[in-house]
């Protein structure tokens, strides 16, 4: 007893020390592994997508879109983008295999030729749709696919923040490194600065109007992203949010691609 | 047509509902007005060295809660320099089920096989539209029974195709067209059922990690005619179509290393003169975000073999294709696609210039070029090397 005694009363000094010992990367790390597992056993999501790319000279151009997504244990999710919007495109649709590990699996499916294409995922900088956004910003975001760091706590937006730095593993990201405001009650982003791959400031998403679904998971209403280099900008607006709607791994496949409407 | 509605409603009350929305009744499509130029004088004075035409192609798709679907295609091309160019089609119109782990297809469909870009070698169940563009890429819808086997294992696709589409050809005024016209009205079939022959097909397709595969076989009417010397009954030396019963095996073969795609194509074919054996296999490699912008350019190149050398159908016996393909990823999705065709035999090529840009929200211009330069007397493209064509499509996409 008295042993016992003795023992909690040393691991009360040492505890203290333990949590100093947490490094910034360590701390990152568990800010990052709490907010995937958060939003894990979501089951499948679908959406209705809006996006209004923006230029300089502030005209406006839209696109539709539609996704469906499909969680996947053990690995990243699975995805399917259908484009109604702008008319030309429409029916174009696209299902990316995401993977904790190595480079995703994409096809590109054009219905004029009636021709599903397998694309490279590496070329993930690419814009998305001529947008502000890239692929990869688009991408089911792992955990396995940056190295975080947690760099300071503060206020954003009126909310308590943790500041984590993270860097894409991949060589072929656009980004060296991405600053991400993630929120300390809920674990939600509110903000990420991207900074290119000669580290300057290139873009800024902002999240808004984020909502609660099946009283777990959060989603934003809309994301900003803004283009410092170029000054265009991007607004992607999220409608019609549904879960578990029974989605399944056959909703996810070629041929499923090709009836994809 | 009842029959096929009652049956799907059975399906609806066994199916699981999984989306509440559904595509009901949607109709889209385009309709567009085409210039074509050609620079050059025409071998023959029938020909016209300019050409508007006004295509429409309307879509029509219905699907009910079950997953089941309708869809209708028709097409219309009215040509005011070729008569043959002047034509309709069914692209589709089918009716397809999709029960757990199948996928059914009844009617006129259009599917695609193969991954190269310079040509479809393996691409065999539809018709090619040829008075289109000679690209190759138009097809003829293609009446069918598909049934579609969706396994752990890969697809298993099976087609029953109970009746066979002709090629379509430019008629005497038009131009990119054999020296001697193809007459295409005194078709000949090996087999006695003509184009009633019921052709067969099948294709086994798998993706593996980085590997897309694919072998198929079919039997039936060949897609590609041997075009036959002979005189109309007016008189006039005309070629004549002539579609064998062949066999073709296909494989195709895609693996994705980073930003490299390996492509290859391979088939063997029997039933024609000569046995066939011809492949095409190469590369494309994208760089994104070109020079700090936000422009990707593909390098593509592909080798083209054909071992029946001079006596091909195709004028691509041993040739190579090379490429750049530029997305500039701005708002107007502006594309080009600039290729050359080098025969190796001799001085034969061929440029092709393909861009597009999107005007506003419904318009598209797309912009089409071909040259053919150095064509040998003993080269099947000979009859369009005065051919040369720009094409401008304005098309209203709804």
């Amino acid at each position: 007893m008295k042993r016992l005694l003795c023992l909690s009363v040393l691991a009360l000094f040492l505890l203290p020390r333990l949590a100093q010992a947490e490094t910034p990367e360590e701390k990152g790390r568990a800010i990052a592994v709490e907010a995937d597992a958060r939003d894990t056993g979501f089951g499948d999501s679908t959406a209705d997508l809006v996006m209004i790319l923006k230029n300089r000279h502030g005209q406006e151009s839209t696109r539709r879109i539609r996704n469906r997504t499909l969680e996947v244990s053990g690995d990243g999710d699975k995805s399917l983008v259908i484009f109604d919007r702008p008319a030309d495109i429409k029916g174009t649709a696209m299902l990316t295999f995401t993977h904790k590990v190595g480079h995703d699996d994409q096809w590109l499916y054009l219905p004029a030729l009636k021709r599903v294409k397998r694309i490279s995922s590496a070329n993930k900088s690419g814009s998305f749709m001529g947008s502000e956004f890239a692929y990869e910003d688009l991408a089911s975001q792992e955990v396995e696919k940056y190295t975080d760091r947690w760099l300071r706590d503060e206020e954003y937006g009126g909310q308590s923040c943790f500041v984590i730095e993270r860097d894409p593993v991949d060589p072929r990201s656009g980004y060296t490194r991405q600053v991400v405001w993630i929120d300390q009650s809920e674990y939600r982003t509110l903000k990420i600065d991207y900074y290119d791959r000669k580290n300057a400031l290139l873009k800024t998403l902002t999240y808004h109007g984020y909502q609660q679904y099946l009283g777990q998971y959060w989603r934003a209403d809309e994301m900003v992203m803004v283009n410092h280099q170029t000054g265009k900008s991007s607004r992607l607006m999220f409608e019609n949010y549904k879960f578990r709607t029974g989605l399944q791994d056959k909703d996810f496949t070629k041929n499923s691609l090709k009836r994809a409407r | 047509m009842r029959r096929l509605i009652a049956a799907s409603t059975v399906f609806l009350a066994v199916t699981p509902v999984f989306l509440d929305e559904t595509p009901a009744h949607e109709w889209s499509g385009s309709v567009a007005v085409e210039g074509r130029l050609f620079p050059s004088d025409p071998l023959f004075p029938e020909q016209r060295s300019q050409g508007v035409s006004l295509s429409t192609q309307p879509e029509y798709y219905h699907e009910w809660a079950g997953g089941s679907s309708i869809t209708a295609v028709p097409f219309v091309r009215l040509d005011s320099a070729d008569d043959e160019r002047t034509h309709i089609d069914l692209r589709e119109f089918f009716f397809l089920w999709v029960p757990e782990a199948f996928e059914v297809g009844i009617g006129i469909r259009k599917v695609f096989w193969g991954v190269t870009e310079s040509q479809h070698l393996v691409d065999i169940i539809n018709q090619t539209d040829v008075v289109e563009y000679p690209d190759g890429e138009d097809k003829l819808g293609q009446p069918m029974l598909n049934v579609s086997v969706l396994r752990e294992w890969g697809t298993l696709d099976l087609f029953v195709l109970p009746y066979f589409r002709e090629r379509t050809f430019p008629g005497p005024r038009g131009r990119l067209r054999t020296s001697v016209v193809v007459e295409t009205g005194q078709a000949r079939f090996e087999s006695g059922a003509k184009a009633h022959h019921v052709d067969m097909a099948v294709r086994y397709s798998h993706t593996l990690g980085d590997w897309d595969i694919g072998v198929s076989h079919f039997r039936g009417t060949g897609r590609e005619p041997t075009l036959l010397l002979d005189t109309s009954p007016s008189g006039d030396l005309v070629l004549v179509p002539f579609y064998e019963q062949i066999a073709q095996t296909g494989l195709d073969l895609q693996w994705v290393v980073e930003v490299w795609l390996w492509k290859l194509e391979i088939i063997h074919r029997t039933g024609q003169a000569d046995d066939l054996f011809a492949w095409t296999g190469g590369f494309e490699y994208t760089v994104t975000g070109i020079a700090g912008s936000r422009m990707d350019l593909g390098v593509i190149g592909e080798w083209l073999y054909d071992d029946r050398g001079d006596g091909t159908t195709t004028p691509f016996e041993n040739d190579l294709m090379s490429g750049l393909r530029l997305a500039v990823n701005d708002v107007a999705s502006t594309e080009l696609l600039v290729g050359v065709i080098q025969d190796l035999d001799s001085a034969a090529r061929m440029f092709s210039v393909q861009g597009s840009r999107r005007l506003s929200d419904h318009w598209k211009l797309d912009v089409e070029i071909l040259l053919f330069t150095e064509q040998d007397p003993d080269e099947l493209l000979f009859g369009l090397r005065d051919d040369d064509v720009v094409q401008l499509t304005l098309a209203y996409h709804f």
